[in-house]
Parts: C-alpha cells; structure tokens; sequence
C-alpha cells in the first residue's frame, strides 16, 4: 500500500470526468426527461379535454336526433292528412259520378217506357178497330161478346 | 490458482500488488543485481519492494488505465445516450441511463437543498465509475492478471478502488470541493465555525479548533477508507478462494461454492459501496453549504 502519484492522477481524472458529465451529459438528458414529462402532461389535458368534446357531442347528436323524429311524425302527420283527403274527394266523385249515371239509366228507363206506351196505344186501337170489325161482321152473340172482350181484355 | 513453485503467500502478494511506474532512487539495488545510477532512474518496477523504494515518485499503470479506462467507459455510454435521448419514447440503454440519473436526482433533491449545478453530475459520475471500477471485483482474480502474463506485463490489479490511491484521490477530490464551497458560501462564517464550536467562548478557540479540524478531516478519510477497506477486504477473500484451488480436488469444489456465494453477496457489496460513497459526497457537500 503505498500513497505516490497515482493519487493526483486519480484527482485530475476524478474532474475531468466530472466536467465532462457536468457539460455534455446531464444537461440534455435532463431537458430530454423533463421534454418528455411536458409532452406527457401536455398529452393527459388533451386527452381529458377530448373526452369532455365528446360528450358534448353526444349531447349534440342525442338533441339533433330528437328534433329529427319529431320532424319525421309531423311529415308523416300531413301525409296521412293528405291521403284522407285524397280518398275523400275521389269518394265524393264517385258518389257524384254514380248519381250522374242513375239519373241517365232513369231518363233512358221512362223513356222506354213510354215509347213502350205509346206502342200499345196504338196496337189497343188497332185491336178496338179489328174487335168492332168482328163485331159487326159477326152476329151479335152475348156469349160470343163475352168472350171477345174477354179474349180483348186479356191481350191488353 | 497459485503457478507452479510459487507458495500461497506468494502467490496473494503477488496478486496484491500493482504494476508500477516511477523513479528508483540513485544507488539502489535491483532485484536482479544492477545498480541505479545516481540522479535516480525512470522504470518499471519489477517487485513491490521496488514500488515501495521509489516512494512517491510512482504510478500505479494499472490502477490509473482501469480507471480512466472505466471513467471513459462511462463518459461514452452516457455521452451516447445523452445525443440519443429524445422526448420520445426511450428504449434500451437510454432507458436504463435516465433510470439511473432519476435516481440520483431524485437522491439529490433529497439530501441537497441548495441550488448547485455541480452537485448531481457529480453524484452520477461517482456513483456509475465507482460502481464500474468495483465491478472490476466481480472478475475472476486470475483471468486477467494471467493473460497480461503471458504479454510480459508481471502485476496486474484490476479493481481500482482496491487501490488506497484512487480512493482516496477521490476522497481528496471532494475534500477540495468542501473546502470551496465552505468558503465561498460561508465566507467568514466558515472561520467562526471552525474556532467557536462547540464552545463559544474566546479561550476555547485552539481546543475547538482542534476538534474541528480533527472532524472535518475524518470526512474525506472516512469517505476514501472506507470503500478501499470494503473493495480490498472483498478482493482479499477472492483471492484466499482462489488460493484455495490449488489444495487439491475436494478443495476445490468447496471453493467453488464460497467464490459463487461471495460473488453473489458482492454485488450487493460494490452497488452499496459506490451509494454510500455518493450519498455521503452529496451529504458532506450540502453541510458546506448550509449555513448555520
């Protein structure tokens, strides 16, 4: 164990080692890690502040969903409006339409009728004239007239 | 394991001595019989008594290329990871790195309250090169040494805080740091502290001077001391084990299992050392700041 020069050897390498780390290594590892607990930091408010964006805008998309169904009852609302109305009219034009058609049937049907009338009219005088020309060349015979006006009255 | 012809004692002498550079002193006597010419001469030593001859004058090769050689390990890797570290995400060493310089930061604020540019670098570099040189430990005690052997290089001490000159540069290193900082954030306070404690009175003042010289010394030498003992007394005990190979087969086994046990307890031995030696320089450091 001997103390000689070795120690002052060790004392100078001691600093210089030291200056070294003093200047080019501590320095920028420390601002490097305290960078980085910045940006981590930095990183958690802006993670804090999206979820707080996100619940807004789920808020927003709750409210936005509301007023579009309310939107969607009150088209569909004015569409069953609309059809029933629809349907109403063409109902009433129906109705309308089928008077229209009656009335017609009803003019053509009395107006057979009375052609129909007025046929028989003429066959009745007809028959009248050809029955009192029976009658009077033939023999006046009550119980032949009976029959006559009986044959007479049947064909009328 | 001891070489052949060589007894145990020997063989632990040789492993507990460094490879030394330094200036004989004129007229003495070599192992190999030559003689130094006077005005002294620069050589290698070739024996620890040579070491021991050439008195201050030496250099201890192998304790200082360890240790700058570990102090520039470590300016490297932390040198790279201080280009690579980004505010991203870190991976791998750099990872590891800013783990520990959290820690000692974290240490730092702790123990120092003052405001010191210097304190935490400093703490960081004593804590990782002080580990790394008693890591230096953990290596088998003849790997090393016998390799260089075979280079011709005859001593080799790989773990430089088992040298009491590393420890204690150190030591003195933070010794002078005290003494700055004392003065230049005290000024004249550090004289009253010096010569009115613990008895405030005029005529103490040789008796307190004397107890407080005496205490603020013990500090760097407590300081340096005490990781020398510890790393020294670890080395020692390898080196018995591995003296302990070469007394035969069943010997041997035992010494297997008393060198992985007292491996296993040293790493928690040299991480200790190396905290223990920070905690105290940011502890002695913070007193030279506070004033009372």
């Amino acid at each position: 164990m001997n103390i000689n020069l070795t120690l002052f050897g060790q004392m100078i390498a001691f600093v210089l080692f030291v200056l070294f780390c003093m200047k080019y290594v501590w320095p920028p590892i420390m601002a490097a890690m305290q960078e980085r607990a910045e940006k981590i930091a930095d990183g958690l408010a802006a993670a804090d502040r999206a979820g707080h964006d996100l619940e807004l805008a789920q808020e927003k998309a709750v409210e936005r969903l509301k007023e579009a169904k309310a939107e969607a009852a009150g088209i569909i609302d004015a569409a069953n409006k609309r059809g029933n109305q629809i349907v109403e009219e063409a109902k009433d034009q129906a109705r309308v339409e089928a008077e229209r058609v009656k009335a017609a049937a009803r003019a053509e049907l009395e107006q057979d009728i009375n052609r129909a009338r007025e046929q028989l009219r003429g066959q009745v005088s007809a028959l009248a004239l050809a029955g009192a020309e029976k009658v009077l060349a033939a023999e006046i015979d009550a119980s032949a007239h009976n029959e006559l006006v009986d044959k007479l009255a049947a064909e009328l | 394991m001891a070489a052949e012809g060589q007894t145990v004692s020997e063989y632990i002498i040789h492993h507990l001595t460094n490879l030394a550079y330094g200036k004989l002193p004129g007229g003495y006597v070599r192992d190999d019989g030559s003689v130094i010419p006077d005005g002294g001469m620069w050589t290698m030593a070739h024996s620890g008594a040579e070491t021991s001859a050439m008195g201050f004058m030496a250099v201890h090769v192998d304790s200082m290329v360890w240790s700058i050689g570990l102090g520039l390990f470590f300016c490297w890797l932390f040198r790279r990871v201080a280009v690579h570290a980004t505010s991203g995400v870190p991976s791998g060493v750099v990872n590891f790195a800013e783990m520990i310089i959290e820690f000692v930061d974290k240490t730092v604020k702790d123990t120092f309250h003052g405001r010191n540019p210097l304190v935490a670098p400093l703490a960081l570099t004593i804590l990782v090169w002080v580990w790394l040189m008693n890591l230096m430990d953990l290596i088998p005690v003849d790997i090393i040494p016998w390799v260089l052997m075979q280079f011709g290089v005859h001593f080799q001490k790989i773990v430089p805080s088992t040298d009491v000159n590393i420890t204690m540069g150190m030591a003195l290193g933070v010794f002078i740091l005290m003494l700055f900082y004392s003065i230049k954030v005290k000024g004249v306070g550090f004289i009253k502290e010096l010569t009115l404690n613990p008895f405030n009175h005029p005529v103490f003042i040789p008796v307190n001077l004397f107890m407080e010289v005496v205490g603020l010394l013990a500090k760097p030498f407590s300081l340096g001391l005490r990781l020398f003992g510890n790393m020294y007394a670890g080395e020692m005990i390898f080196i018995l084990i591995a003296a302990l190979y070469g007394a035969g087969i069943a010997w041997a086994g035992v010494a297997g299992l008393l060198q992985i046990g007292w491996a296993i307890f040293h790493i928690l031995v040299i991480t200790l050392q190396a905290f223990i030696f920070m905690v105290l320089t940011i502890v002695y450091l913070s007193m030279a700041h506070e004033d009372h």
